[in-house]
Protein backbone atom coordinates (compact mmCIF):
# COMPACT_ATOMS: atom_id res chain seq x y z
CA UNK A 1 0.00 0.00 0.00
CA UNK A 2 2.24 2.91 0.98
CA UNK A 3 6.32 2.53 0.35
CA UNK A 4 9.41 4.23 1.92
CA UNK A 5 9.34 7.06 -0.73
CA UNK A 6 5.43 7.21 0.17
CA UNK A 7 5.95 7.68 3.82
CA UNK A 8 8.38 10.36 3.44
CA UNK A 9 6.12 12.37 0.69
CA UNK A 10 3.22 11.95 3.94
CA UNK A 11 5.67 12.89 6.20
CA UNK A 12 6.54 16.14 3.93
CA UNK A 13 3.16 17.14 3.50
CA UNK A 14 2.36 16.69 7.54
CA UNK A 15 4.98 19.04 7.68
CA UNK A 16 3.80 21.84 4.88
CA UNK A 17 0.40 21.52 7.32
CA UNK A 18 2.02 22.38 10.38
CA UNK A 19 3.78 25.16 8.48
CA UNK A 20 0.54 26.34 7.03
CA UNK A 21 -0.85 26.12 10.17
CA UNK A 22 1.26 27.14 12.64
CA UNK A 23 0.04 30.31 13.67
CA UNK A 24 -3.43 29.01 13.96
CA UNK A 25 -2.03 26.29 16.15
CA UNK A 26 0.10 28.76 18.29
CA UNK A 27 -3.16 31.18 18.37
CA UNK A 28 -4.91 28.45 19.94
CA UNK A 29 -1.96 27.63 22.52
CA UNK A 30 -1.66 31.09 23.44
CA UNK A 31 -5.17 30.71 25.19
CA UNK A 32 -4.77 28.08 27.03
CA UNK A 33 -0.87 27.43 26.99
CA UNK A 34 1.84 28.80 26.78
CA UNK A 35 1.85 30.41 23.08
CA UNK A 36 4.39 28.06 21.36
CA UNK A 37 2.75 25.17 19.70
CA UNK A 38 3.17 25.82 16.23
CA UNK A 39 6.48 27.71 16.38
CA UNK A 40 7.97 24.86 18.42
CA UNK A 41 5.84 21.92 16.06
CA UNK A 42 7.12 24.05 12.66
CA UNK A 43 10.75 24.13 13.93
CA UNK A 44 10.45 20.67 14.71
CA UNK A 45 9.21 19.22 11.53
CA UNK A 46 11.74 21.82 9.44
CA UNK A 47 14.63 19.88 10.76
CA UNK A 48 12.75 16.57 10.09
CA UNK A 49 12.30 17.88 6.24
CA UNK A 50 16.06 18.45 5.62
CA UNK A 51 16.26 14.70 6.85
CA UNK A 52 13.59 13.30 4.01
CA UNK A 53 15.93 12.92 1.24
CA UNK A 54 18.06 10.92 3.33
CA UNK A 55 15.57 8.68 3.96
CA UNK A 56 13.90 7.82 1.07
CA UNK A 57 15.70 4.32 0.35
CA UNK A 58 15.53 3.41 4.02
CA UNK A 59 12.78 1.20 5.73
CA UNK A 60 9.80 2.33 6.93
CA UNK A 61 10.67 1.34 10.65
CA UNK A 62 14.25 3.94 10.10
CA UNK A 63 12.49 6.78 8.48
CA UNK A 64 9.38 6.92 11.47
CA UNK A 65 12.33 6.25 14.09
CA UNK A 66 14.50 8.98 12.59
CA UNK A 67 11.39 11.23 12.25
CA UNK A 68 10.77 10.83 16.09
CA UNK A 69 14.48 11.38 17.58
CA UNK A 70 14.39 14.83 15.35
CA UNK A 71 11.71 16.27 16.92
CA UNK A 72 12.56 14.51 20.30
CA UNK A 73 15.65 17.29 20.08
CA UNK A 74 14.16 20.29 18.04
CA UNK A 75 10.61 21.05 19.02
CA UNK A 76 11.49 22.37 22.34
CA UNK A 77 8.08 21.74 23.53
CA UNK A 78 6.20 18.96 25.65
CA UNK A 79 5.04 18.30 21.81
CA UNK A 80 8.74 17.40 21.28
CA UNK A 81 8.90 14.11 23.73
CA UNK A 82 5.49 13.05 22.82
CA UNK A 83 5.22 13.25 19.14
CA UNK A 84 8.67 12.49 19.29
CA UNK A 85 7.66 8.90 21.49
CA UNK A 86 4.49 8.64 19.40
CA UNK A 87 7.08 8.22 15.79
CA UNK A 88 9.69 6.24 17.63
CA UNK A 89 6.72 3.85 18.90
CA UNK A 90 5.27 3.46 15.70
CA UNK A 91 9.16 2.73 13.61
CA UNK A 92 9.94 -0.09 16.24
CA UNK A 93 6.25 -1.76 15.65
CA UNK A 94 6.55 -1.75 11.98
CA UNK A 95 10.56 -2.48 12.31
CA UNK A 96 11.93 -2.84 8.51
CA UNK A 97 9.42 -3.45 6.42
CA UNK A 98 9.47 -1.45 3.20
CA UNK A 99 6.15 -1.49 2.44
CA UNK A 100 3.40 -1.40 4.57
CA UNK A 101 -0.89 -1.99 4.62
CA UNK A 102 -3.14 -0.70 6.66
CA UNK A 103 -2.65 -3.36 9.45
CA UNK A 104 0.37 -2.11 9.82
CA UNK A 105 -0.62 1.27 10.09
CA UNK A 106 -2.94 0.48 12.75
CA UNK A 107 -0.26 -1.22 14.46
CA UNK A 108 1.76 1.91 14.63
CA UNK A 109 -1.12 4.58 15.34
CA UNK A 110 -1.55 1.67 17.95
CA UNK A 111 2.06 1.73 19.28
CA UNK A 112 1.96 5.57 18.57
CA UNK A 113 -1.29 6.25 21.11
CA UNK A 114 0.31 3.96 23.79
CA UNK A 115 3.84 6.17 24.01
CA UNK A 116 1.93 9.25 24.19
CA UNK A 117 0.03 7.42 26.80
CA UNK A 118 3.70 6.29 28.30
CA UNK A 119 5.39 9.74 27.93
CA UNK A 120 2.71 11.97 29.07
CA UNK A 121 1.02 9.94 31.70
CA UNK A 122 -2.20 10.60 30.36
CA UNK A 123 -5.13 8.96 29.86
CA UNK A 124 -8.56 9.80 27.34
CA UNK A 125 -10.10 12.92 28.70
CA UNK A 126 -8.07 14.87 30.04
CA UNK A 127 -7.57 17.67 26.74
CA UNK A 128 -4.84 16.14 25.34
CA UNK A 129 -3.78 15.13 21.94
CA UNK A 130 -5.57 11.42 23.06
CA UNK A 131 -8.99 13.31 22.58
CA UNK A 132 -8.52 13.17 18.83
CA UNK A 133 -5.98 10.32 18.89
CA UNK A 134 -7.99 7.51 20.48
CA UNK A 135 -11.18 8.25 18.74
CA UNK A 136 -9.49 7.88 15.26
CA UNK A 137 -7.63 4.64 16.44
CA UNK A 138 -11.00 3.03 17.43
CA UNK A 139 -13.18 3.90 14.52
CA UNK A 140 -9.68 3.44 11.91
CA UNK A 141 -9.40 -0.03 13.54
CA UNK A 142 -13.36 -0.77 13.44
CA UNK A 143 -14.14 0.47 9.56
CA UNK A 144 -11.13 -0.94 8.30
CA UNK A 145 -12.17 -4.66 9.82
CA UNK A 146 -15.60 -4.38 8.75
CA UNK A 147 -14.80 -3.28 4.92
CA UNK A 148 -10.59 -3.69 4.63
CA UNK A 149 -10.93 -0.22 2.83
CA UNK A 150 -8.14 1.73 4.44
CA UNK A 151 -8.58 4.89 2.59
CA UNK A 152 -12.54 4.59 3.82
CA UNK A 153 -11.25 3.61 7.17
CA UNK A 154 -8.82 6.36 7.48
CA UNK A 155 -11.61 9.45 6.41
CA UNK A 156 -13.67 7.87 9.52
CA UNK A 157 -10.62 8.20 11.57
CA UNK A 158 -10.42 11.55 10.41
CA UNK A 159 -14.08 12.81 11.29
CA UNK A 160 -13.69 11.18 14.51
CA UNK A 161 -10.61 12.88 15.55
CA UNK A 162 -12.14 16.38 14.64
CA UNK A 163 -15.09 15.42 17.04
CA UNK A 164 -12.32 14.90 19.39
CA UNK A 165 -11.01 18.00 19.01
CA UNK A 166 -14.87 19.49 19.40
CA UNK A 167 -14.70 17.69 22.47
CA UNK A 168 -11.55 19.22 24.36
CA UNK A 169 -13.35 22.50 24.22
CA UNK A 170 -15.99 21.00 26.53
CA UNK A 171 -14.16 19.74 28.99
CA UNK A 172 -11.40 20.78 31.94
CA UNK A 173 -7.71 20.32 31.36
CA UNK A 174 -6.08 18.10 34.01
CA UNK A 175 -2.79 17.88 31.71
CA UNK A 176 -0.15 20.24 30.92
CA UNK A 177 0.39 23.76 31.25
CA UNK A 178 -3.63 24.02 30.16
CA UNK A 179 -4.61 22.44 33.72
CA UNK A 180 -3.10 25.26 35.77
CA UNK A 181 -6.30 27.28 34.56
CA UNK A 182 -8.89 24.61 35.78
CA UNK A 183 -12.47 25.50 34.96
CA UNK A 184 -11.34 28.44 32.59
CA UNK A 185 -9.13 26.02 30.34
CA UNK A 186 -13.27 25.00 28.94
CA UNK A 187 -14.58 26.70 26.05
CA UNK A 188 -10.93 26.42 24.49
CA UNK A 189 -10.01 23.70 21.98
CA UNK A 190 -6.79 21.50 22.48
CA UNK A 191 -4.12 22.52 20.71
CA UNK A 192 -2.30 19.63 20.77
CA UNK A 193 -5.87 17.58 19.62
CA UNK A 194 -5.66 19.78 17.02
CA UNK A 195 -2.57 18.95 15.63
CA UNK A 196 -2.99 15.10 15.80
CA UNK A 197 -6.23 16.26 13.37
CA UNK A 198 -4.37 17.76 11.39
CA UNK A 199 -1.67 15.08 11.41
CA UNK A 200 -3.91 12.46 10.47
CA UNK A 201 -5.73 14.45 7.54
CA UNK A 202 -2.10 15.17 6.26
CA UNK A 203 -1.65 11.56 6.14
CA UNK A 204 -5.17 10.67 4.54
CA UNK A 205 -4.59 13.76 1.99
CA UNK A 206 -1.77 11.55 0.33
CA UNK A 207 -2.61 7.85 1.25
CA UNK B 1 30.16 13.98 44.30
CA UNK B 2 26.91 13.37 42.69
CA UNK B 3 26.40 15.43 39.62
CA UNK B 4 23.24 17.90 40.10
CA UNK B 5 21.44 19.43 36.66
CA UNK B 6 18.50 22.05 36.88
CA UNK B 7 16.82 21.64 33.64
CA UNK B 8 14.16 24.31 33.11
CA UNK B 9 12.24 26.10 30.24
CA UNK B 10 14.03 29.26 30.87
CA UNK B 11 17.89 29.82 30.78
CA UNK B 12 17.74 32.54 33.12
CA UNK B 13 16.14 30.46 35.48
CA UNK B 14 18.17 27.51 35.24
CA UNK B 15 21.25 29.86 35.74
CA UNK B 16 19.63 31.72 38.40
CA UNK B 17 18.77 28.20 40.38
CA UNK B 18 22.70 26.88 39.88
CA UNK B 19 23.99 30.36 40.95
CA UNK B 20 21.59 29.70 44.45
CA UNK B 21 22.83 26.32 44.57
CA UNK B 22 25.98 27.32 44.84
CA UNK B 23 26.40 30.14 46.81
CA UNK B 24 25.39 27.42 49.46
CA UNK B 25 27.91 24.78 47.65
CA UNK B 26 30.57 26.32 46.14
CA UNK B 27 31.84 22.75 44.68
CA UNK B 28 29.19 21.00 44.08
CA UNK B 29 28.88 19.77 40.67
CA UNK B 30 25.79 21.91 39.22
CA UNK B 31 25.00 22.42 35.38
CA UNK B 32 21.86 24.31 34.29
CA UNK B 33 20.16 23.03 30.93
CA UNK B 34 17.69 26.00 30.58
CA UNK B 35 15.57 27.20 27.17
CA UNK B 36 16.46 26.34 23.86
CA UNK B 37 20.05 26.66 21.79
CA UNK B 38 18.82 30.20 20.37
CA UNK B 39 17.83 30.99 23.80
CA UNK B 40 14.32 31.04 23.65
CA UNK B 41 11.87 29.36 25.81
CA UNK B 42 11.65 25.43 25.93
CA UNK B 43 13.66 22.61 26.78
CA UNK B 44 16.57 21.14 24.83
CA UNK B 45 17.63 17.77 24.64
CA UNK B 46 21.15 18.44 23.64
CA UNK B 47 21.65 20.66 26.46
CA UNK B 48 20.36 18.26 29.37
CA UNK B 49 22.76 15.41 27.21
CA UNK B 50 25.69 18.03 27.71
CA UNK B 51 24.91 19.05 30.99
CA UNK B 52 25.05 15.47 32.63
CA UNK B 53 28.17 14.99 31.00
CA UNK B 54 29.77 17.70 32.32
CA UNK B 55 28.62 16.25 35.94
CA UNK B 56 28.61 12.99 35.24
CA UNK B 57 31.01 10.67 37.84
CA UNK B 58 30.25 7.04 39.07
CA UNK B 59 28.52 8.66 42.17
CA UNK B 60 25.87 9.82 39.53
CA UNK B 61 23.34 12.68 38.57
CA UNK B 62 20.38 13.85 39.65
CA UNK B 63 17.96 15.67 37.77
CA UNK B 64 16.06 18.83 38.51
CA UNK B 65 13.34 19.58 36.27
CA UNK B 66 10.83 22.46 36.06
CA UNK B 67 7.63 20.79 34.34
CA UNK B 68 6.05 19.41 31.29
CA UNK B 69 8.29 19.08 28.44
CA UNK B 70 11.43 19.79 30.97
CA UNK B 71 10.52 16.36 32.72
CA UNK B 72 9.96 14.83 29.34
CA UNK B 73 12.53 15.19 27.35
CA UNK B 74 14.50 14.69 30.71
CA UNK B 75 13.41 10.60 30.75
CA UNK B 76 13.76 10.61 27.39
CA UNK B 77 17.92 11.70 27.42
CA UNK B 78 18.08 9.22 30.38
CA UNK B 79 16.29 6.49 28.61
CA UNK B 80 19.20 6.98 26.10
CA UNK B 81 22.04 6.44 28.51
CA UNK B 82 21.16 2.94 30.14
CA UNK B 83 24.42 2.03 31.52
CA UNK B 84 24.75 5.35 33.74
CA UNK B 85 23.56 6.16 37.18
CA UNK B 86 21.43 9.17 36.85
CA UNK B 87 17.92 9.66 38.57
CA UNK B 88 15.05 12.62 38.17
CA UNK B 89 14.04 14.16 41.66
CA UNK B 90 10.50 14.92 42.41
CA UNK B 91 11.27 17.81 44.60
CA UNK B 92 10.29 21.60 44.45
CA UNK B 93 12.75 23.15 42.28
CA UNK B 94 15.07 25.97 44.22
CA UNK B 95 14.92 24.26 47.42
CA UNK B 96 15.25 20.58 45.89
CA UNK B 97 18.51 22.41 44.67
CA UNK B 98 19.73 24.69 47.51
CA UNK B 99 19.36 20.77 49.63
CA UNK B 100 21.10 18.44 46.77
CA UNK B 101 23.86 20.86 46.07
CA UNK B 102 25.00 20.65 49.71
CA UNK B 103 24.16 17.34 50.23
CA UNK B 104 26.65 16.70 47.17
CA UNK B 105 29.00 19.00 48.57
CA UNK B 106 29.43 17.29 51.88
CA UNK B 107 29.92 13.98 49.47
CA UNK B 108 26.72 11.95 50.30
CA UNK B 109 25.49 9.23 48.68
CA UNK B 110 23.31 9.70 45.52
CA UNK B 111 20.26 8.19 47.39
CA UNK B 112 21.09 10.58 50.25
CA UNK B 113 21.20 13.63 47.86
CA UNK B 114 17.72 12.55 46.33
CA UNK B 115 16.01 11.90 50.05
CA UNK B 116 17.17 15.14 51.25
CA UNK B 117 16.01 17.16 48.31
CA UNK B 118 12.41 15.28 48.69
CA UNK B 119 12.39 16.05 51.64
CA UNK B 120 12.75 19.63 50.59
CA UNK B 121 8.81 19.63 49.70
CA UNK B 122 8.14 19.18 53.21
CA UNK B 123 9.65 21.83 54.61
CA UNK B 124 6.75 24.72 55.41
CA UNK B 125 7.80 28.11 54.78
CA UNK B 126 5.50 29.52 57.23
Amino acid sequence: MTDSKKITSIIKEIGNVIQKEKDFLTELDSFIGDADHGINMARGFKEVEKKLPGLEDKDVGTILKTVGMTLVSTVGGASGPLYGTAFMKAGMAIGAKNDIDGDDFITALNAAVEGIKMRGKSHEGEKTMLDALIPALNTIKKVYEENKDFKAALEQGIKAAEEGVEYTKTIIATKGRASYLGERSIGHQDPGATSSYLMLKAICSII
Amino acid sequence: MVGIVIVSHSNKLAQGVMELAKMMAADAPVAAAGGLEDGSFGTSYEKIDTAIDSVYSDDGVVILMDMGSAVMTAEMVIENMPNKKIQMIDCPLVEGAVVAAIASSSNQSMGEVINEAKNAAKESKL
